[in-house]
């Protein structure tokens, strides 16, 4: 049974990473996601976690070198915020239409002008049609659990899609929280190891990122697009498979005193929690409000 | 590619579109992006092979007496070997000619 740890949300994902046993690790510091890349830098370093980690020039050049170490089997992860995740704009479409399973966590921050480290989620809106699968966390426990949950997903032979685990900046990546880390053998036990069906390997000689004329375009962006859709299924399934281990239960859209309510409020991220208060304040003052939290 | 580019379906892509079979690039026709094609002058032909050094696409072969000869599978018409040739065997003339 794991121990619930006191934690800065940024260092406990770090932990989960570890405990993943990532192979590769590309990232760019950017405020407010620095601290999940130093605390990763200084596992690595300490060799608590035997893992490549390449300290990139630019985010373009962290996705860039994540989509080489996930196209050659490893279990890959990446983080950025804001302005970083914008860099990397364009490689966010070659992973998801070139299927690699790449897992990365965001800690929104407002995009500029004016400059702004703080949080909204004017990043992970951009990227919205980019073909990743994201998922916006509440607290640092979902933080912690979606992270792993993320790997299994983004690897299941039936999505092999990148993932994008969103939590805000600072409201939750710079919290001290009390977490529960999974225990190794839960781990273990919810995540099988990486095998990517088609790895670059000199033996097996495969061609990746090739140029499609416009009459193969359309099928692939058509593959893709069946591909997404059908991955619903398995992280519904990979939600009720993480409920039977660890207990706790989670589903794409979370509903609160949604009974009878005239006005819902629909939230991402962190400000569910907050708004939970303001329904039960408004609720107490007789009024019919309620709350949708979408996570998927 | 086992199949013509024009019967490829979504269902037969890969996942990421990959491509499995090495080489098959070979089977890729650029000979239709082409709008003049080389016609050449054999009397004039040295078969120094600068045509062939000089070809970006790679396509120049010796025909079966020995000349060198664009594969017109592959040749986008560019008409460097025509410019490059140092005995003006080669001339560029329009497909629909």
């Amino acid at each position: 049974m794991a121990t619930k740890v006191g934690m800065e949300v940024s260092v406990a994902v770090g932990e989960v990473v570890k405990a993943a046993n990532a192979d590769v690790i590309a990232a760019y510091p950017i405020t407010p996601q620095t601290h999940i890349v130093e605390h990763l830098a200084e596992l690595v370093a300490n060799g608590e976690l035997d893992a490549e980690f390449i300290p990139v020039e630019s985010e373009h050049s962290a996705m860039s070198a994540c989509l080489g170490s996930a196209a050659a089997g490893a279990r890959t992860f990446t983080a950025t915020a804001g302005q970083g995740l914008e860099l990397m704009h364009e490689v966010l479409y070659v992973a998801s239409s070139m299927q690699l399973p790449i897992v990365m966590t965001v800690a929104n921050r407002a995009l500029s002008a004016p400059l702004s480290v703080w949080g909204d989620h004017s990043d992970a809106m951009a990227v919205r049609d980019t073909g990743w699968i994201q998922i916006f966390t509440e607290n640092g426990q979902e933080v912690v659990d979606h992270v792993l949950y993320a790997f299994r997903i983004a690897e299941d032979r039936k999505v092999l899609l990148p993932v994008m685990i969103h939590l805000d900046g600072f409201n939750l990546s710079h919290m001290i929280e009390p977490v529960l880390l999974p225990e190794q053998s839960e781990v273990d036990q919810f995540l099988p190891p990486n095998q990517y069906p088609l790895p670059l390997d000199p033996n097996k000689p495969v061609t990746m990122g090739d140029f499609g004329p416009p009459i193969i375009y359309t099928e692939a962006k058509w593959a893709q697009e069946v591909n997404l859709r059908a991955s619903k299924e398995v992280i519904l399934r990979a939600w009720k498979e993480f409920g039977d281990i660890f207990g706790r239960h989670y589903s794409s859209v979370e509903c609160y005193h949604r009974e009878q309510a005239k006005v819902l409020l629909l939230t991402m991220g962190s400000f569910g929690e907050t708004a939970m208060m303001a329904i039960d304040k408004m609720r107490k003052e007789g009024r019919d409000v309620g709350l949708l939290k979408l996570r998927l | 590619m086992t199949k013509p580019e024009n019967e490829i379906t979504w269902k037969d892509l890969e996942i990421g579109s990959i491509v499995t079979e090495p080489g098959n690039a070979s089977q890729y026709k650029t000979g239709d992006w082409r709008s003049q094609r080389p016609t050449y002058d054999f009397n004039k032909c040295i078969k120094c092979g600068i045509c062939s050094i000089f070809c970006p696409e790679g396509c120049v072969e010796l025909n079966e007496e020995g000349y060198l000869e664009a594969n017109l599978f592959y040749c986008k018409g560019c008409g460097i070997c025509a410019r490059e040739c140092w005995t003006q065997a080669i001339t560029m003339v329009d497909e629909e000619e």
